[in-house]
């Protein structure tokens, strides 16, 4: 479990983001939405522990956060950013084992290499496994990272539970990929797992959040159910455009009128 | 290419003794082994060398060949290392002012100390010619990684034209203190500026060598977190490594180390930038390996490059910078047109 508790974040005088008291619960898929500078990036970097809040608390599992035992939290906290670029030239199978090295000294364990193993089979990125990560296309490289994302948290870990932090991770993918990823995501998820996402196809949040929080200048200003947070009202004062949310035979759809 | 094979570091060994041996034996002066065995016998006894071949091989050769190895490997080491903090493939210690400040910080003491009391001046040789060194070479470092830091970034242009102007105050502190200098040795600026193993001593290669030995164990531990630095700091930070303290670290170690060969040899550039490229090519970019490869390449070639020194223009000299800055400076420039640093658009493909 991942509790906050009026939590901030403010450079110089401007607050990013502002008060927010949140719980989150294993198995469950929380999405962040809100317009561009409305403070989800902000948010979703103080969850995972690499901005220091400058007010309110963090609680991973219960205990509060200090600097010394940050470390420990690499090895069921996970964040997938939104573009990682390498410095060099690596290859798919050595980022990720990367993934695994929070959990071994110098060398891999057998173990740490049969996980990158099955995750690299479940992401299909095992057959380019020898090539240099530079050289693959946007949907390639964001698999790989997802796989070296997964892995460092694969294990459930005995107490408390994982947290996997996703910043806009379809927003480069095609369509296909786009709903392979949130599959993947949802099948990732059980009762030890909390997911926390930036998503900005509100279509995907109707149908793959269980629950959604709505930020708006640094505030949050709607939370609960995704068809009861996206709903007309809430859009058009946040995002100001118009809007209709149908239900569909089998999905759920947000409809933006032209203006 | 040879990322998985097995051979690999027992061959770079392997090529590494052939030419120390050969360093040894060829110069101005040949050695065959059978003085070289009479020597070391005559030295475990306590007797003096024989004959004059003995004293060369023990008094100039083996202290210049091991100073030269030692000194290769640190600065190729230092070329990760730096490249590594950076985050880019282009940098080494000669660029970024490292040698350059700890040249000036050495060339202060060499020369300041000829005034001094007869005390001060036997200290300065083994410890405060180093640490002045160390300071000078920090303070460049670290004024060039400040100055080219644009918020989270150091963009590649900004810090090589920051070095060359880091660069030219040090070296021209260098020239300064060479202007005013009494002591011949100091006067010389080419030994400054171009490096040179002329004047090793068995005191220097135990200095070097120790320093060495205890940095070299220290930053292959940190070889795995370097590795997540290439992912970039925030990821680094994700998979539990504090970036600015290994930064820091490394920073120091790496400085310590550079500033102790440079102060004995002068500035040598380039090695920290042929050697982790060349190893990058063969094995990838894995520190873990990087590193020690690159130690023994470096160690290997700038015995080669010394022996070109010492062969080329026989029995005259030339300074072994110039070899490595030959060979250097063309490896730079493709370095530089492969990672599109001149049309600014970034990215590294080996």
């Amino acid at each position: 479990m991942l509790e906050v508790k009026n939590i901030g974040y403010a450079v110089k005088d401007k607050w990013l983001v502002q008060d927010i008291t949140y719980r989150f619960l294993p198995g469950k898929c929380y999405m962040l939405c809100g317009p561009n500078g409305a403070g989800k990036s902000t948010l979703l970097k103080l969850l995972a522990l690499e901005l220091p809040s400058k007010e309110g608390e963090i609680l991973y599992n219960g205990q509060a956060i200090n600097k010394k035992i940050k470390e420990k939290y690499a090895k069921y906290r996970a964040v997938l950013s939104q573009n990682v670029e390498i410095s060099f030239p690596l290859s798919v199978e050595e980022i990720v084992m990367m993934g695994r090295y929070p959990h071994f000294d110098f060398k891999p364990s057998v173990k740490d290499f049969e996980i990158c193993e099955e995750v690299m089979k479940q992401l299909d990125v095992a057959n380019f496994r020898k090539r240099n990560y530079l050289t693959l296309s946007g949907g390639e490289k964001q698999r790989v990272q997802f796989a070296r994302v997964m892995v460092q948290i694969w294990e459930i870990p005995k107490e408390g539970c994982r947290f996997l932090l996703l910043d806009e991770p379809i927003a480069s993918l095609d369509l296909k990929n786009q709903f392979d990823f949130l599959h993947h995501v949802q099948q990732f998820i059980n009762d030890k797992t909390v997911v926390i996402a930036i998503l900005h196809d509100l279509n995907m949040v109707l149908n793959y959040a269980d629950e959604v929080l709505l930020l708006d200048q640094s505030k949050l200003v709607a939370n609960g159910s995704p068809s009861n947070v996206l709903q007309p009202a809430n859009i058009e004062s946040v995002f100001h455009v118009k809007s209709e949310l149908h239900q569909l035979s089998n999905a759920k759809l947000l409809w933006v009128n032209k203006t | 290419m040879f990322r998985n094979n097995k051979f690999f570091f027992p061959v770079l060994v392997a090529l590494l003794i052939v030419t120390l041996l050969c360093a040894i034996a060829f110069g101005a002066v040949s050695i065959v082994p059978s003085d070289m065995f009479s020597a070391l016998k005559h030295f475990f006894q306590g007797k003096g060398p024989a004959n004059i071949y003995e004293g060369v091989f023990l008094q100039l050769r083996l202290p210049r060949v091991f100073l030269c190895a030692i000194t290769g490997a640190i600065l190729a080491s230092s070329g990760v290392l730096m490249q590594g903090l950076f985050r880019n493939p282009i940098v080494e210690p000669g660029l970024v002012g490292t040698s350059a400040g700890a040249a000036f910080g050495s060339s202060v003491v060499f020369v300041l100390a000829v005034n001094m009391s007869k005390g001060i001046k036997e200290l300065a040789g083994p410890l405060l010619v180093p640490l002045f060194a160390f300071a000078g070479g920090l303070l460049a470092t670290f004024a060039v990684y400040t100055l080219a830091k644009t918020q989270k970034k150091v963009a590649i242009t900004s810090l090589l034209l920051i070095g060359i102007a880091i660069n030219a105050v040090g070296l021209s502190g260098t020239g300064f203190m060479s202007y005013i200098a009494r002591d011949p040795q100091a006067r010389s600026i080419t030994f400054w500026n171009l490096g040179t193993f002329s004047g090793a001593a068995w005191n220097q290669v135990f200095i070097t060598g120790t320093v060495a030995a205890i940095i070299f164990f220290i930053v292959l531990r940190y070889a795995k977190q370097l590795n997540t630095l290439i992912l970039g700091e925030e990821e680094a930070s994700y998979l539990g490594v504090d970036p600015e303290k290994l930064k820091r670290r490394i920073m120091v170690l790496n400085t310590a180390m550079v500033a102790v060969a440079t102060s004995f040899v002068g500035v040598i550039s380039f090695m920290g930038l042929i050697v982790p490229h060349v190893i990058r090519l063969l094995i990838g970019s894995d520190n873990r390996k990087l590193l020690p490869a690159s130690m023994l390449l470096g160690a290997t070639l700038m015995s080669l490059a010394d022996m070109g020194a010492r062969l080329l223009l026989a029995p005259a000299e030339i300074p072994v910078g110039i070899i490595t800055s030959l060979v250097g400076a063309p490896v730079f420039i493709i370095l530089l047109k492969k990672y599109n640093v001149l049309n600014d658009k970034g990215g590294y493909y080996a």
